[in-house]
């Protein structure tokens, strides 16, 4: 028994040395830590956004036309839009919903991918072709594309978009798991688990997917912008979030019309959206070099 | 095995690719909750009307006889009719598909153009200045939302700079080009028509710069990452033993070996820009798929939608041939198999 804890003690210290080295490395990378900073402060944004916004009502439906279509100016830092809604308060009570909005879908997605990456490759066979070539399908047209025309049949609004995004987000994830599970699968410490009867799933989720974590947490991390992206362009087309809904990508597309003459209306959520895919590509950046030692040499 | 060969039976392949991709769009379309005939005819529309819709549309057979309608449709070239014009989806592809093939073509074009050789030059300094200048950059101008992006150029470069049009293919005064190709830069060569040519080149250039941002990260980050690892192979500290200058070494050898894996990543790009090229198009009023597409789907007007799906899935499999043969050009060890 003695025996067994110092076993486990020992891999655990190789994970924790590996991890400490890992973060070193990311540290070391000055980019990456900008990309963190950045990130963080929208986070700190989120969190305290009722507090930081001047206006937290305009983020609900609350207008004030008699202050319609200001410029910038010490009381609406980033101006006021067609109803009078301060532009401020509404792009910072809108970086939560951003937060979440990639935040779910890069989870939905990895469930829905590594699940089927993880069968099609350990079981080999006919369920894998037929798992491959479903995943082919939906490689075949542009994410984007299907995404629209999901989130379009299920109806406007975030959430059905989310749903729209998540379903067509995850054959990037499937391929990647299923390549990671390929070569695992032939390595001894499986067939040492299978000989002293571990089941597959035990063998699936606690001896093979540990092991194919790092990549596919890279990509978690650099496909976190581009859904914040995806998700903005939905807003942006009338998919997405509805009005008042302070949705970055809608709120481009209303201030789309007022457009340069009130430029500050589509100008600074656009900056916001930019922060924060910014933000997330340098850390994404970062981790491929600290994970993938084959990336940047 | 012969490449012609080669080449027939992957573009055989793309059959089942296709039924399988109907069946996903055709899936999508009939999950609608709400009710495209019933926007489609109008907020006074009777029952009676509606069904009438229903009938004409085919919308009151079971799902399984609709499915073979569309299928068998599709391959003989009927890919149904818009609820909302009536006019035939594959008519309207057809006028509206070469403005999006020209846009994103061209920023296809104009990303590699500066994608490959920041990522040479970011190879040859490794870890040094011009390195971290083009990582930085590319990472800069990927993370903008695009149609946020050309909103910006187009005001900047239209209309304070007065440099170049805000919008369309063409201004209203010229004519198109007779169409050939539907790509009016063609079609305006192939006419010797050397003044519509630059017309329209000035009305592609700020669409297709801003589009092509999107593919410049990973297009520059591939061709860095496949030059370093060409540059550590024995040939080339061979080359440069025999005295070879090292310019030559770079574009002769070390970059055409790197290039393959380089080629990939364009041809994916190409499917993802065209995507983008949606967002793009209703920025600058260019009459491509981008502006029919965010209209159908508005609308839940499903057939061009279907439609639109399936053409994107057809050109996505033919890029994929090309790029296999670009690779048999690029190294010539590459056999078809």
């Amino acid at each position: 028994m003695a025996e067994q804890k110092n076993w486990a003690k020992d891999k655990n210290n190789a994970r924790w040395d590996n991890l400490a080295r890992g973060l070193y490395r990311f540290r070391s990378n000055r980019l990456s830590m900008l990309g963190l900073l950045m990130l963080l402060f929208t986070v700190f944004v989120a969190v305290f956004a009722p507090l930081i916004a001047p206006f937290p009502e305009d983020a609900s439906g609350a207008t004030n036309v008699l202050e319609r279509l200001q410029a910038p100016s010490e009381t609406h830092l980033f101006g006021t839009d067609k109803v009078g809604r301060d532009i401020f308060s509404r792009v910072v009570m809108g970086t939560g919903l951003a937060l979440q909005v990639g935040t779910v879908i890069i989870l939905l997605a990895t469930s829905i991918g590594v699940t089927i990456g993880a069968i099609s490759g350990y079981a080999g066979g006919w369920l894998d072709d037929l798992l491959m070539r479903i995943t082919d399908i939906f490689l075949t047209v542009p994410a984007l594309v299907l995404a629209i025309a999901i989130s379009a049949a299920l109806g406007k609004g975030i959430i059905n978009a989310m749903i729209g995004i998540s379903l067509v987000w995850w054959p990037g994830f499937a391929r990647l798991t299923r390549s990671l599970v390929l070569s695992l699968r032939e390595e001894p410490f499986v067939e040492a688990a299978y000989g002293i009867g571990a089941g597959h799933a035990r063998i699936i989720f606690r001896h093979i997917l540990p092991n194919a974590a790092s990549p596919i947490i890279i990509k978690m991390t650099t496909d976190f912008g581009f859904a914040v992206l995806t998700a903005a362009a939905l807003g942006f087309i009338g998919l997405g979030a509805q009005p008042p809904t302070p949705e970055w990508g809608a709120m481009i597309n209303d201030g789309r019309r007022y457009f340069p003459d009130e430029w500050w209306i589509a100008t600074f959520p656009g900056l916001a959206i930019w922060l924060m895919v910014f933000s997330w590509n340098l850390i994404g950046d970062g981790l491929r070099d600290v994970l993938d030692p084959r990336s940047r040499r | 095995m012969n490449i012609r060969f080669y080449i027939l039976r992957r573009v055989v392949l793309i059959i089942p690719t296709l039924i399988g991709l109907s069946l996903l769009t055709f899936a999508i379309a009939r999950i609608v909750p709400g009710d495209p005939v019933g926007l489609a005819a109008g907020p006074r529309a009777t029952e009676e009307i509606k069904e009438a819709l229903r009938r004409e549309f085919g919308l009151d057979q079971p799902l399984p006889v609709q499915y073979i309608d569309y299928i068998s449709g599709l391959f003989q070239g009927d890919w149904g009719q818009s609820l909302y014009t009536r006019r035939e989806v594959l008519g309207d592809l057809r006028a509206f598909w070469p403005a999006t093939l020209e846009l994103t073509t061209a920023a296809v074009i104009i990303a590699t153009l500066l994608g490959v050789p920041a990522g040479v030059i970011s190879a040859m300094y490794r870890n040094r200045l011009p390195d971290h200048v083009a990582r930085v950059l590319s990472l800069f101008f990927v993370s903008f939302p695009s149609f946020w992006l050309a909103m910006i150029f187009q005001t900047w470069f239209g209309r304070d700079l007065g440099m170049l049009p805000i919008g369309k293919r063409l201004p209203v005064l010229v004519a198109p080009p007779q169409a050939t190709t539907g790509l009016f830069l063609v079609d305006s060569l192939i006419q010797l028509d050397f003044a519509t040519f630059a017309v329209s080149l000035r009305h592609l250039f700020i669409p297709a710069l801003v589009l092509s941002f999107g593919a410049f990260a990973s297009i520059t980050r591939i061709t860095r990452a496949s030059m370093v690892e060409a540059l550590e192979k024995d040939f080339v500290r061979m080359e440069r033993a025999i005295g070879i200058p090292y310019r030559v070494i770079i574009f002769k050898y070390v970059l055409r070996n790197a290039l393959i894996a380089t080629v990939t990543v364009v041809s994916l790009n190409f499917g993802w820009l065209m995507a983008g090229a949606i967002l793009i198009e209703t920025i600058f009023d260019w009459p491509g798929l981008g502006l029919y597409a965010v209209e159908a789907s508005l609308s839940l007007d499903f057939q061009p939608i279907m439609g639109i799906a399936v053409l994107y899935g057809i050109v996505f499999s033919v890029v994929n041939i090309l790029t296999d043969i670009v690779y048999g050009i690029l190294d010539p060890r590459i056999r078809y198999g």
